[in-house]
C-alpha cells in the first residue's frame, strides 16, 4: 500500500452534554464522513461520553502558528482596561 | 423509531419534556416551528441592539476627554460589535442567513432596543449608557445564559463574562463626574435624568401585557419575566445612584420593607410606544446610519470576493 493510498485524517469532536460546546478529543483515519463518525463513536464514545460527535477532515482545519503568537496577540497585552478588574471601585458598590 | 415515523404532538411532548428538565435545545434537534421563529425574531433583535448600540457611544469616541477613557470606550465599543456577531451566528443556527437578518432590519420588519434611540447629548451620557443600559442588558442577559437554546446560552454566557467592565467603566465615569465640580455633578444628574425611566423601559411591557411573555416561558426562552428583572435592576441600581450622591427622577422610589423591594413609579407607556413605533429622537437617524455603512461597505464584500475568484482561477490554472 503506498503512501497515497491511506485514508485521510478525520478529527473528532465530542458534545459530552446538552448546553455545552462540542470538545475536540482526537483524530482517526477514514475513506468518509460516514465512515469516520462511526469509527468516532467506537473509539471516543465507548462509555457514552457524549450526546452528539462531530468529525471534520483534518486538512480542512486552518490553524493559526505559535510562531504567529507575537504578531496574532501583542496588541491585547497593553489593554487592561478590557478586564473589570482594571477599575477600582469603593467597596460598597464593587459588587457591579 | 425515525423522526417521520412519528407524529408532531409525540415530537411536541419530547421537545417540552426536554426543556421542563433543564435541558438545552441545540441546532440539529427537532422543534416547533413557533420555536424557532420566537428565537430568530428574539435573538436578531438582540444581535441588532448590539450593533444598533454602537451609534449613540460612538457619537463620544472622538470627544472624550483623555485619552484612556478613549481607549476604554473604543474597546467598549468594538466589544459591542462583537456581541453583534456572536448573537448574529447564534440565529444563523437556526437556519436564516445573516443577509436575511440584515435586510428585515433595514426594511422596519426587525427591531431593536428603543433605548438606543435617544441621543447621546453629553460626555454624562456615555457614563450613564455603560452603568445604567449595559446594566439593564446585564440583569437580561445573566437570566438569558439559561435560556433554552444551547447557542443562545452560550453567547451569553461568554457575552456576560465579556460584559463585566462596561458597567464598571460607567459607573466610574458617572463617579468622577458626581464628585467633581458642581457643573459636572449637574452634568451627571442630567444624564442620570434622562437615562433613568428609558432603561426601565428595556424590560418591556408589563407582564400581563407582554406578547411574547407567556410562550416564551413555557419553553423557557425566557427565565424571568419582565417585572421580576425590572425590579431587580431598580434594587440593585438604587444604592449605586445613592452612594454617588445622585437623585433617581422618581419621586415615588421608596423602600418597602414589607416585600423587601423598592417600590417605584409607572412608566410613561405612551413614550415607549410612541419609541417602538418609530417615532422616538433618533429612530430615522439610527436607521438611516445603519444602511448607509451598509451600502458604503459593498465595494469592500466585493472586492474579497473579486480576490478570492482570482485566487481559485489561478489555482485551478497551476493545477492544469
Amino acid at each position: 500500500m503506498s503512501a497515497s493510498q491511506h485514508m485521510p485524517l478525520f478529527e473528532v469532536f465530542i458534545r459530552s452534554k446538552r448546553g455545552l460546546d462540542h470538545r475536540h478529543v482526537g483524530s482517526l483515519h477514514a475513506e468518509d464522513h460516514q465512515q469516520a463518525l462511526e469509527y468516532a463513536r467506537d473509539c471516543y464514545t465507548r462509555r457514552s461520553e457524549g450526546v452528539s460527535i462531530w468529525v471534520v477532515r483534518s486538512s480542512d482545519i486552518v490553524a493559526s502558528q505559535e510562531e504567529d503568537a507575537a504578531a496574532f496577540y501583542d496588541p491585547m497585552d497593553d489593554k487592561p482596561y478590557r478586564h473589570a478588574t482594571h477599575y477600582q471601585l469603593p467597596d460598597e458598590v464593587n459588587n457591579m | 423509531m425515525t423522526e417521520r415515523t412519528i407524529g408532531n404532538e409525540e415530537l411536541l411532548r419530547r421537545f417540552q419534556e426536554r426543556i421542563d428538565a433543564e435541558q438545552r435545545i441545540e441546532p440539529k434537534d427537532w422543534m416547533p416551528e413557533a420555536y424557532r421563529k420566537n428565537l430568530i425574531r428574539q435573538i436578531s433583535q438582540h444581535a441588532h441592539s448590539e450593533v444598533i448600540g454602537m451609534q449613540p457611544e460612538g457619537n463620544w469616541i472622538t470627544r472624550a476627554p483623555t485619552l484612556r477613557r478613549k481607549a476604554v470606550l473604543l474597546a467598549k465599543v468594538q466589544d459591542e460589535g462583537g456581541h453583534g456577531l456572536y448573537l448574529y451566528s447564534a440565529a444563523e443556527t437556526l437556519g436564516i442567513t445573516r443577509e436575511e437578518l440584515v435586510e428585515a432590519l433595514h426594511e422596519g420588519r426587525a427591531k431593536y432596543a428603543s433605548i438606543f434611540n435617544y441621543p447621546t447629548l453629553s460626555w454624562a451620557d456615555i457614563g450613564a449608557i455603560g452603568w445604567l443600559v449595559d446594566g439593564a442588558a446585564i440583569v437580561n442577559q445573566i437570566s438569558l445564559q439559561r435560556t433554552s437554546y444551547g447557542p443562545y446560552a452560550r453567547g451569553m454566557v461568554r457575552i456576560c463574562k465579556e460584559e463585566s467592565f462596561h458597567q464598571r467603566q460607567g459607573y466610574e465615569i458617572m463617579l468622577a463626574l458626581a464628585n467633581g465640580s458642581p457643573g459636572q455633578k449637574a452634568m451627571a444628574q442630567d444624564a442620570l435624568d434622562r437615562w433613568w425611566w428609558p432603561s426601565l423601559m428595556m424590560f418591556g411591557p408589563h407582564d400581563a401585557e407582554s406578547a411574547h411573555s407567556a410562550q416564551s416561558m413555557q419553553w423557557k426562552i425566557k427565565r424571568q419575566s419582565n417585572d421580576e428583572l425590572r425590579q431587580k435592576f431598580v434594587d440593585q441600581t438604587v444604592p449605586q445612584a445613592e452612594f454617588a450622591g445622585l437623585r433617581i427622577p422618581d419621586d415615588k422610589l421608596v423602600w418597602n420593607a414589607g416585600r423587601g423591594h423598592y417600590d417605584f413609579g409607572e412608566i410613561d407607556w405612551d413614550e415607549f410606544n410612541r419609541v417602538i413605533a418609530g417615532n422616538g429622537l433618533c429612530n430615522r437617524q439610527r436607521l438611516a446610519h445603519h444602511v448607509r455603512a451598509h451600502e458604503e461597505g459593498a465595494w469592500v464584500r466585493e472586492a474579497m470576493h473579486a480576490y478570492e475568484e482570482k485566487k481559485r482561477q489561478r489555482q485551478s490554472r497551476d493545477a492544469a
